[in-house]
Parts: C-alpha cells; sequence; structure tokens
C-alpha cells in the first residue's frame, strides 16, 4: 500500500503473523480473531446467565433465545434424537455467526473469509454424520443413498447421483459460507475505496463520494443480513445433515 | 491487466509455496499486494487450521459443559415453575368448581325439604277440612232425616185423617143433593 489512495479490496483477507511462534503454529490475525470470537461468544454466554433470574434480564433473554432458536432449529430438522448434537451444532452456529459479524466492524479480520476454515467446518459436519451415521446404523447407514420407494430398475441411476450430491455436501455447504463472506467484504470495500478515491479528487469528487457512501452504508446492512442467514444457512444444513445420520432412511 | 498480473502472481506463488520447505514460508510475512490470494494461499492452511481446532475445540467444551446446561436448567426451572403455577390454580379451580356443586346440592336438598314440609302442611290442612266437613255433612243428613221422619209422620197422620174428611164432604155433598139422607148410610 505505497500509494494512499491506492484501494486494495483484497488486503483484508491477508494473514499476517503477530506472535512468530513457529511456522506453522505463527499466532496471526486469524488467530486472533478466532480467539476473539470464542471468547466473546464464551464470555457473553456465561455473563449473561451467571444471575440465572427466574424473569430473565435482557441480556440472559438474548441467550436464551439463541438457545431455543437453535434447539428448535435442530428439533425440528433432526427429531428429538438429533438433540444430542445441539451442543455441536450450537457451536457451529455460534462460531459462524460472530465470525461473520465481527468481520463487518471495519479493521476487523473475517475468519469465515477463508475456504479453510468454512472447508475445515463442512468437513467436520460431514465427519461427524459418516461417523455417527456408521456407529448408529451400521452398514444400514448406505441406504441413504437408496430412496425407499424408488423402483428397482431406476437405482442405478438414482444412487450413484445421491453419493455425488452426498460427496458435494461438504463443497456446497463451504463455497457457500466463504463465496458469500468474500464476495460481500470485497464489494463493500470496492464501494469504501470509491469514497477514498473521490474523495481526494477535489470539491466536485467530495460530492460525488456521497453515492458510494450511501452505497457502503446499505451494503453494510445486507452484509449483517448475509452474515445471519449464512450461520443461519450452515447450522441449517447441519442439522438437515445429522438427520440423515439418525435416519438414514428417507 | 492488473487481474492477469495477479493471477499469473497466484499461479507462481501457489508453486513456490508448494515447492518451498517449511522453514521459510511465507506464513510470517505480512501479505503484500501482488502476491497470492490470501484465502487460496496454502501457506497459511497449517497456521489456519491449527487454531480452528484449539479455538473451536476450546468453544465446544465451554459450550456443552457450561453454557448450555446452564441455560437448559434455566429455562427448565422455568418450566417447571409455570407448570406448577398453573397446576396449583387448576386445583383452586377445581376446588371452587367443588364447592359450587355442594353448594347447589344443599341449595336444592333444602328446596325439596320446604317443599315436602308445605306438602304434609296441606295435607293436614285437607284432612282437617275434610274431617269437619264430613261431621258437618253427618250433622245435616242427620237432621235431614229428622225432618224427612217428621214430614212422613205428618204426612201419615195427615193421610189417617183423609177418610174421615172424605166421609164428611161426602155427607156435605149429599145433603146438598138429597136435602136429607145420612151420610152414614151413603158412605
Amino acid at each position: 500500500m505505497a500509494d494512499p489512495t491506492k484501494v486494495d479490496p483484497i488486503h483484508q483477507f491477508g494473514i499476517t503473523s503477530m506472535v512468530p511462534l513457529g511456522d506453522s503454529f505463527a499466532f496471526t490475525n486469524s488467530s486472533l480473531f478466532m480467539v476473539l470470537t470464542v471468547g466473546l461468544i464464551v464470555s457473553y454466554l456465561l455473563i449473561s446467565t451467571a444471575g440465572r433470574k427466574l424473569v430473565p434480564t435482557r441480556a440472559q433473554l438474548v441467550s436464551e433465545m439463541l438457545y431455543e432458536f437453535v434447539a428448535n432449529m435442530l428439533r425440528g430438522a433432526a427429531g428429538t434424537e438429533g438433540m444430542k448434537f445441539f451442543p455441536f451444532v450450537f457451536s457451529i452456529f455460534m462460531f459462524v455467526l460472530i465470525g461473520n459479524l465481527f468481520g463487518i466492524i471495519p479493521f476487523f479480520f473475517t475468519i469465515t473469509s477463508h475456504i479453510v476454515i468454512t472447508f475445515a467446518l463442512a468437513i467436520l459436519v460431514i465427519s461427524v454424520v459418516l461417523i455417527y451415521g456408521f456407529m448408529k446404523n451400521g452398514i444400514g447407514f448406505l441406504k441413504l443413498f437408496v430412496p425407499q420407494g424408488v423402483p428397482g430398475y431406476v437405482l442405478p441411476i438414482v444412487v450413484p447421483i445421491e453419493i455425488v450430491s452426498f460427496l458435494s455436501r461438504p463443497i456446497s455447504l463451504s463455497v457457500r459460507l466463504f463465496a458469500n463472506i468474500l464476495a460481500g467484504h470485497i464489494t463493500l470495500k470496492v464501494f469504501a475505496g470509491f469514497v477514498f478515491t473521490m474523495g481526494t479528487l477535489g470539491w466536485l469528487g467530495f460530492l460525488g463520494a456521497a453515492l458510494p457512501l450511501a452505497m457502503t452504508v446499505a451494503l453494510t446492512a445486507l452484509e449483517l443480513l448475509v452474515a445471519v442467514l449464512q450461520a443461519y444457512v450452515f447450522a441449517v444444513l447441519t442439522s438437515m445433515y445429522l438427520n440423515d445420520a439418525i435416519h438414514p432412511s428417507h | 491487466m492488473e487481474t492477469t498480473i495477479a493471477q499469473a502472481d497466484i499461479s507462481t506463488e501457489a508453486e513456490h509455496a508448494t515447492g518451498a520447505d517449511a522453514t521459510h514460508s511465507s506464513t510470517g510475512v505480512p501479505a503484500e499486494h501482488g502476491e497470492a490470494f490470501p484465502p487460496f494461499d496454502p501457506s497459511t492452511f497449517g497456521t489456519q487450521l491449527i487454531w480452528l481446532v484449539i479455538t473451536f475445540a476450546a468453544l465446544y467444551v465451554a459450550i456443552s459443559r457450561l453454557a448450555l446446561p446452564r441455560i437448559g436448567a434455566i429455562l427448565d426451572d422455568r418450566k417447571a415453575r409455570i407448570d406448577g403455577d398453573l397446576n396449583a390454580a387448576d386445583a383452586s379451580r377445581q376446588k371452587t368448581d367443588a364447592a359450587i356443586a355442594a353448594y347447589e346440592a344443599e341449595l336444592a336438598d333444602a328446596r325439596a325439604k320446604s317443599h315436602a314440609l308445605a306438602e304434609e302442611t296441606r295435607q293436614g290442612i285437607k284432612a282437617d277440612i275434610d274431617a269437619k266437613r264430613q261431621s258437618v255433612e253427618a250433622d245435616l243428613s242427620k237432621k235431614v232425616a229428622e225432618a224427612e221422619a217428621r214430614i212422613q209422620a205428618t204426612k201419615t197422620e195427615a193421610l189417617g185423617h183423609v177418610g174421615e174428611i172424605a166421609a164428611d164432604t161426602v155427607e156435605a155433598l149429599v145433603q146438598q143433593l138429597t136435602g136429607t139422607g145420612s151420610a152414614k148410610e151413603a158412605s
């Protein structure tokens, strides 16, 4: 960034080492925001519920609403049996949600804008589905790929489709979140860059900068929506995949 | 123009990163303009994954051991309290219903009793009236019988005099018609 008028929308995704603890273990800005995300989630949930009030305070109510929101979502998708995965789904939802929301704050790093993070989370979900599915149903878990009520002669076509769709789940799950967050942040940065560039072009540019500024404000609101929505989508899909592990015959 | 350069840089960087050994990967170096597109830079994958594992594991443990049991307990307590209150309210309502039913039963009982009492009194009065009427009627019929007897006596007495009167009348008639004669003979 030698030229201050030159805006680089990719710079925000750069990973910089903060505490070099070794090459692959380095504490980077990404690590910092993962720690902050987890710290915020845990401290908020614990501090807000410390009073254990029968009539909740506002802060406690937020925690309770998050709890019931995720619980209802999981129960709706995977039934009562799915509730044994509640801590897992809740952790994923909160991690993605707070990671996304942190990213909207200027100068904050967005952990979910890196495909390796979202892909690792997706692989984690699919691993849990596979391991639990085979543990609970044994070889019967493979019935997942054989839809019920389909005539036998269609199976050679349907089963490979089901397998491919299953294998593409971690990719679609991770790319959806990653691409949404990445694209949103680049767009936001580009428009914010317009404001900056036009602002340096004298008073006419200063006036003209109002347009991209308004756009940036609107985009920030949109990004807020996307951040929440993508966390929700990630958690809902996690619940539905877990449902497949619990009830493989659909 | 710039994008093609950037893309070329990505590919060279990727080759570079895969070729380079671990001792001088670009993790510690700040990402500068023109380097690989950061989300696709494999040299940062290791540190990100390690910290993801550390932080997510910590999050999972804290949430599953501390946060969720606590919130769940709060919600359960509240539900138990609300259910208890609802049950108490229901019990009170049932008690009220029972009291109302008892009151109504007592009321019906009292009504029946009063009805019976009224009926009994009416029967008593009726019996009394009937007895009185019967005695009066008996008295009256006795008097009627006496009067009839008297009439009968008078009538018999009167009829006893009929022959005499007829003889007198015939005598008088004969005397009138004959101017003489004896009534005694005529009869």
